[in-house]
């Protein structure tokens, strides 16, 4: 029997996960900001353990257009991690990226921004990933990404799947880069509750 | 014109005409709605997985196929529907990733549908129409008025079935 109750989840299992969701999100800005060769800071991340109907609402409504980037994680843990961005966030990221001007709409993406945006969020997942690989020595792989452009809702039924086979509720870490842009991303990380044992044994838990 | 009553993830509701009931982005999951059309009471069911016999957390029954229809077609009843003029319509169950795996949860769309189709016929419930599968995520508004299930999707002309 898992330890973790996910909906009863006491304070210090809920801070580790937080902590991991800091530092995760740390590297990943530093890989943002090498990506694209410019300064980005990134705020504190908001960690929440949120309701399933309250996910969509916290990420600005479940029809809010948005992309995600969903990769399945293997090794010794194993679940799925997903990068979510904003409409806004993504155009401007591609715009910076690829040295084109903003498109109006992401209807207008062709393969080209589509497979740069996955590799966005090969690169932030995968730099995420390996801060918790390198926190807790546990071997960590993730599949290819996928891609999805659609309604926050829609994406976010996932991992919310995933989630829900495990309880009711999922947990969500909010990163906010900065510079001279801004960009909202969301993490969501989906172990499945023997990987949570996993990962908190190896952190001496 | 009635009010809109929205229904969550994993969620439920009765909605009378001249109401409206609405949920917002289904993905993978399905949108049941049921109605009685004599009496005119409905309700929708946001539903996240088929079956709540095979999970061992399965206190929220509007989570489930099975439970939730149940429970939807339960307070139905209480609220003056009969139960043998109730019909379906139902939509969703997309697979939001063209991943390749051997993940079972992949193809949970495919699963949801047809776990709810095949409930709904043991259920006695006839499903008068049915948008699901593809790959793109959708917002239903259900009017027990007159039956219209309304589907809208990014990009795709809206959808009466």
């Amino acid at each position: 029997m898992s330890k973790i109750d996910l909906n009863n989840m006491e304070g210090v299992y809920f801070d580790i996960l937080k902590e991991i969701g800091n530092i995760g999100a740390g590297n990943a800005t530093t890989a943002l900001a090498q990506l694209l060769n410019t300064k980005v800071d990134m705020k504190v991340p908001k960690v929440d353990l949120l309701e399933f109907s309250e996910v969509g609402e916290a990420m600005g409504g479940e029809e809010q257009l948005m992309a995600g980037i969903y990769q399945i994680v293997e090794g010794d843990i194993s679940g799925s991690i997903m990068f979510l961005l904003e409409e806004k966030s993504a155009i401007t990221l591609i715009s910076k990226l690829m040295g084109t001007p903003e498109v109006d709409n992401v209807s207008e993406f062709g393969d080209m921004e589509l497979s740069a945006l996955k590799e966005i969020g090969n690169i932030i997942t995968g730099s995420y990933l390996s801060s918790l690989s390198m926190l807790t020595n546990l071997k960590i792989i993730s599949s290819i990404p996928a891609i999805s452009i659609d309604m926050c809702g829609s994406i976010l039924s996932v991992p919310a799947i995933e989630f829900g086979e495990v309880g009711d509720k999922m947990l969500l870490i909010q990163t906010q880069f900065s510079d001279d842009m801004k960009l909202d991303g969301f993490f969501i990380l989906v172990p499945d509750l023997e990987s949570y044992d996993k990962i908190l044994g190896s952190l001496g838990m | 014109m009635g009010e809109m009553i929205k229904v969550g993830m994993a969620d439920l509701k009765l909605c009378k005409a001249p109401n409206a009931i609405t949920t917002l982005g289904l993905g993978s999951c399905i949108g049941i709605a049921l109605r009685d059309p004599v009496t005119k009471v409905g309700g929708l069911a946001h539903i996240m997985l088929p079956d709540s016999k095979k999970i061992a957390n399965n206190q929220c029954i509007a989570k489930f196929a099975d439970t939730g229809i149940a429970e939807l077609v339960r307070i139905m009843v209480d609220a003056g529907a009969t139960r043998s003029r109730i019909v379906a319509k139902i939509a969703g169950g997309a697979q939001m990733f063209a991943l390749q795996s051997k993940s079972e949860t992949m193809a949970v769309g495919a699963r949801n549908a047809e776990a709810v189709v095949k409930i709904l016929g043991e259920m006695k419930i006839p499903i008068l129409a049915q948008d699901t599968g593809d790959s793109y995520g959708r917002t239903v508004e259900f009017f027990p008025e007159t039956g219209d299930f309304v589907i809208k999707a990014v990009g795709k002309p809206i959808k009466k079935i």
